[in-house]
């Protein structure tokens, strides 16, 4: 009766990236209510700003009321503003401030820009527009695990990793580009191109400038396309400072030759401003097409008109977002150092980085086995018994069982605290347990069905 | 290689029909009272801009709703963070209840069935990405919505099979024309999934009568297949007979918890009802836990801003605004669509009788040269460049007779639908006079060709026609 989409299980979230967020909501941290809750350190939200935009909200009430400057109501206006090129003013304001985030370096077109509910939506319409169901995008490992549904749920499209190692730093080489091209081609899937989100999620790195110029050549070489979600470019505190993919297609003078059509970037304020309900995505492409095709496409999810208008009012003052941008970016790397030093307490390991709102950390060591099973008893140890939920790595398709992605930026600074603790609580007595040897037993928590969907392959009965 | 997706380079967007085409050509000339009197005047856009002083007002006397704030507190922190695809529970509430008073509470909606999207259009794409594989079918019946053909077709690979309506019994829907679509679908070896039909509809501007509903119910529960009911003009019924909606049907044959029940899906929206287009408010409501459950999954792909959702609960739950803007905004739109029809008579053209939505379905056919589409178009072509208004050709709605014309009346001024009006009548009884005198010579020189150009975006041909007058 329905269609495969609507009964099948490919809209990716069977996975346990969004298992542990429902196991979190059924028993939530809180620090009166719930003390003994489970701490949330598995959504990527920065919530550590928001002060500064409820100051400028209060200094600013026009924007909020849908007031012009000249005190008529923009109201009406905005109540009939459909138009899916998007306003105008707003879109010159966001390519201001992504050019400013790039230090100026590169500037952006704001015809070249579509607006997109969210980046959710602008990296399904750039499939949808670079390639026909069956056609595949190579992605390196580990990768955002929304990217399962975003990019091939209702396109029908494919992804082939490219895997990265730690060995590397997670790093892409140009080995495993080729690798996974070669792999794709095996599988008879045609690539269409690479997408990579930089700063890197999980990993909180930027791309070098090595790994920018390796999907240069490879994209050159292969006549495909780069797709680079930067949606945390705002994000990165500390060096090395974050080199956008239009600035290293510019360094290597490439700009008139067919690669800058090539070249697609995908961009949001759910990250760098904290607003994932307001639903502001874009999509900035040269390529006349693609930005052609987009735009029609976004009438599938347009942004609010209300909102439009209140974020160009923000944008348009240059003195609030710089003094944002700076101040933001202190209290990320303020908050990501605490996070560190306690995981460093707690005697792990974690992947230096420069950007994002999360921690790529290593608790290989922790695990029974070098396996993914022992991967995810021990996320479901690390769930039940140190009550915090954080990702694993296998959930983001981590060649490499152990590490997990840690969030920091999406709780006050007393909670970061008391995770920590639990974790280095968790941490000696895992050690201590594993010292003593008697493993097993212990760990078969009795799973209901959501985690045995978890991944493809039976629990080990007796271990 | 080829480098872009067959969607990102084709033309099945729907986007080159003559209804964007017109509404393009209204781009380059609007009309304005002032700074250009003599522009296009826009009667294809079905806006409802009458009751904006009521939305205005009520804003005014609530500015919390719009500036964070519940009960003077700031909300802003769980607002920018809300992105929750099961959607704002206070706004869902609000909704079912707003679309409960709207079908006079002779049904209710359960909130957890409703899955909220970025307009109807988004609704619309994801029920039919639920509902159907590529290479399916919906029928649809004629004259239908320009934009379904890229909504519901573009990126889902689905198609559409139209449902042939006549002027002969008012473009209602019959068993037989339900039945021979459904054999031209499987002539075609298209595999039909279900039905959608807009009701009230657009262009139409007409209800649906008992008898088409039960038709249709019985029509879906034989062939086992979906009806979506796009009821997104249903705020809009003005005058009798009143809205039933197809769950009243459903209710009063008793069939709740049967199949058919869990096959009926409806889509809805503010942006007719309230005229609200840009703030992207629509909706989905199904009675089958699978299709909420996918279509709010898919929802992430177009979800409603936390900021309207949170303005728009606020709104909506003040009872006393929404009772009373339904009933006012009503008293308008008839109001305005009486002028619309005596401004037609006047120049001795009719229209079909219709009780709701922003348009009415205009009856030109004694103003085409020939009975054919191509007489259509050079009227339309007349009619947008020379007469300077902008209005919908049956064509562009797959209407199966030349020379109807969907007019809309929601979306100008008293004043400029007056002018619209006079232009009309100049026009009308200027042809008259000319076709008179000059029949024979205009019958040859206006055999133009091809249905194709109507395509086109260049109108080249424009020249001569004006100079053969």
């Amino acid at each position: 009766m329905l269609s495969k989409k609507a009964s099948s299980l490919c809209h990716g979230e069977d996975s346990s990236y969004f298992h542990g967020w429902q196991k979190y909501d059924s028993d939530r941290y809180d620090k009166l209510t719930n003390p003994k809750g489970i701490i949330q350190m598995g959504l990527a939200e920065n919530q550590l700003s928001f002060d500064l935009l409820e100051s400028w909200l209060a200094s600013n009430p026009d924007a909020l009321v849908m007031k012009r400057p000249n005190g008529e109501s923009a109201f009406t206006d905005l109540a009939l503003f459909q138009d899916y090129h998007g306003s105008a003013d707003f879109k010159n304001k966001l390519v201001n401030f992504m050019a400013r985030i790039r230090e100026n370096k590169v500037n952006f077109k704001p015809d070249n820009l579509v607006l997109t509910a969210g980046s959710t939506s602008a990296n399904e319409i750039l499939m949808f527009c670079l390639a026909d169901p069956g056609e595949a995008f190579l992605l390196p490992t580990p990768y955002y695990a929304g990217f399962d549904r975003d990019l091939k749920w209702r396109t029908g499209a494919e992804i082939v990793p490219i895997h990265c190692s730690s060995s590397d730093g997670f790093k892409i080489t140009m080995c495993a580009l080729e690798e996974a091209y070669q792999r794709a081609k095996k599988l008879n899937l045609k690539v269409k191109g690479v997408l990579v989100t930089n700063p890197s999620n999980p990993l909180g790195t930027t791309l070098t400038r090595d790994e920018l110029n390796h999907l240069i050549t490879f994209s050159v070489a292969k006549n495909v396309h780069i797709v680079s979600d930067e949606i945390y470019s705002g994000t990165v505190f500390d060096s090395p400072s974050f080199v956008s993919i239009t600035e290293a297609v510019m360094d290597r003078n490439l700009e008139r030759t067919d690669l800058w059509s090539r070249i697609h970037i995908v961009y949001s304020l759910s990250k760098d401003l904290g607003l994932p309900g307001f639903r502001v995505g874009m999509i900035y492409s040269n390529n006349k097409t693609v930005v052609s095709a987009a735009t029609k496409m976004s009438s599938f999810g347009l942004v609010s008109s209300q909102t439009q208008f209140l974020l160009a009012n923000m944008l348009s003052d240059m003195k609030f977002t710089d003094k944002y941008m700076k101040e933001n970016k202190e209290r990320l790397k303020k908050r990501k150092e605490t996070l560190v030093s306690g995981i460093k307490l707690a005697g792990i390991n974690y992947l230096e980085s420069n950007a994002g709102l999360f921690c790529w950390v290593d608790m290989s060591h922790l695990l029974v086995s070098n396996t993914f099973d022992a991967e995810k008893e021990l996320w479901e140890q690390i769930i039940e018994e140190a009550k915090l939920n954080i990702s694993p790595g296998s959930s983001f398709h981590c060649t490499e069982p152990g590490w997990f992605r840690i969030c920091f930026a999406n709780m006050c600074a007393e909670t970061i605290q008391v995770a920590l603790k639990r974790l280095k609580d968790f941490s000696q007595s895992i050690n201590s347990k594993k010292k003593a040897g008697s493993c097993s037993r212990q760990r078969r928590f009795l799973l209901g069905k959501w985690v045995s969907m978890l991944l493809p392959y039976d629990p080990e009965p007796d271990r | 290689m080829k480098l872009l997706s067959r969607k990102a380079t084709c033309n099945s967007h729907g986007q080159d029909s003559s209804y964007f085409l017109g509404w393009q050509e209204y781009e380059k000339n609007p009309y304005d009272e002032v700074k250009n009197p003599k522009g296009i005047i826009q009667m294809g856009l079905a806006e409802n801009q009458l009751s904006f002083d009521l939305l205005e007002s009520w804003l005014a006397k609530n500015p919390d709703a719009a500036g964070f704030k519940k009960d003077g507190q700031s909300i802003f922190r769980e607002l920018a963070l809300f992105q929750d695809y099961h959607g704002l529970p206070a706004f869902k509430q609000a909704l079912v209840d707003f679309m409960s008073e709207i079908r006079g509470n002779k049904v209710t909606f359960d909130p957890s069935n409703l899955v909220l999207t970025a307009g109807a259009t988004s609704a619309n794409e994801t029920l039919v990405f639920c509902l159907a594989e590529p290479g399916e079918a919906f029928l649809l019946p004629t004259p239908y919505y320009p934009g379904f053909d890229r909504d519901l077709k573009w990126r889902t690979g689905v198609e559409i099979v139209p449902i042939h309506c006549t002027s002969s019994n008012g473009f209602q829907i019959t068993e037989t024309t339900l039945e021979e679509a459904y054999q031209l679908a499987q002539k075609r070896n298209l595999k039909v999934k279900g039905v959608l039909v807009t009701n009230p509809s657009n262009p139409l501007g007409t209800t649906m009568s008992r008898t088409e509903l039960n038709l249709l119910v019985n029509f879906i529960s034989a062939k086992n297949i979906h009806l979506i009911s796009d009821e997104i003009y249903s705020g809009t019924v003005f005058s009798s007979p009143g809205f039933i909606s197809i769950m009243e049907i459903l209710k009063e044959r008793s069939f709740e918890d049967t199949e058919v029940w869990n096959r009926v899906h409806i889509v809805y929206s503010l942006s007719k009802d309230l005229g609200l287009p840009g703030f992207r408010v629509g909706a989905i409501y199904s009675n089958d836990d699978m299709v909420v459950a996918a279509a709010t999954k898919m929802s992430s792909f177009g979800l409603v801003s936390s900021q309207t959702q949170y303005l728009l609960s606020a709104m909506l739950s003040d009872k006393k605004f929404t009772k009373n803007y339904i009933s006012e905004n009503q008293k308008r739109l008839k109001q305005r669509h009486k002028k619309l029809v005596s401004g037609l008579e006047k120049a001795g053209i009719s229209c079909l009788k219709s009780n709701a939505g922003l348009f009415c379905w205009v009856d030109m056919r004694h103003l085409l040269s020939s009975n054919t589409f191509e007489a259509e178009i050079e009227l339309w072509k007349k009619i947008v460049y020379d007469v300077k208004l902008n209005i919908s050709p049956g064509s562009s709605c797959h209407c199966t007779e030349p020379g109807w014309f969907r007019v809309c009346f929601a979306n100008m001024s008293e004043e400029t639908l007056k002018l619209s009006m006079q232009r009309l009548k100049a026009f009308v009884d200027s042809t008259t006079k000319t076709s008179q005198t000059n029949h024979q010579s205009i019958e040859n020189s206006r055999r133009k060709s091809l249905p194709k150009w109507v395509f086109r975006l260049s109108f080249d041909d424009r020249e001569t026609v004006h100079g053969e007058r």
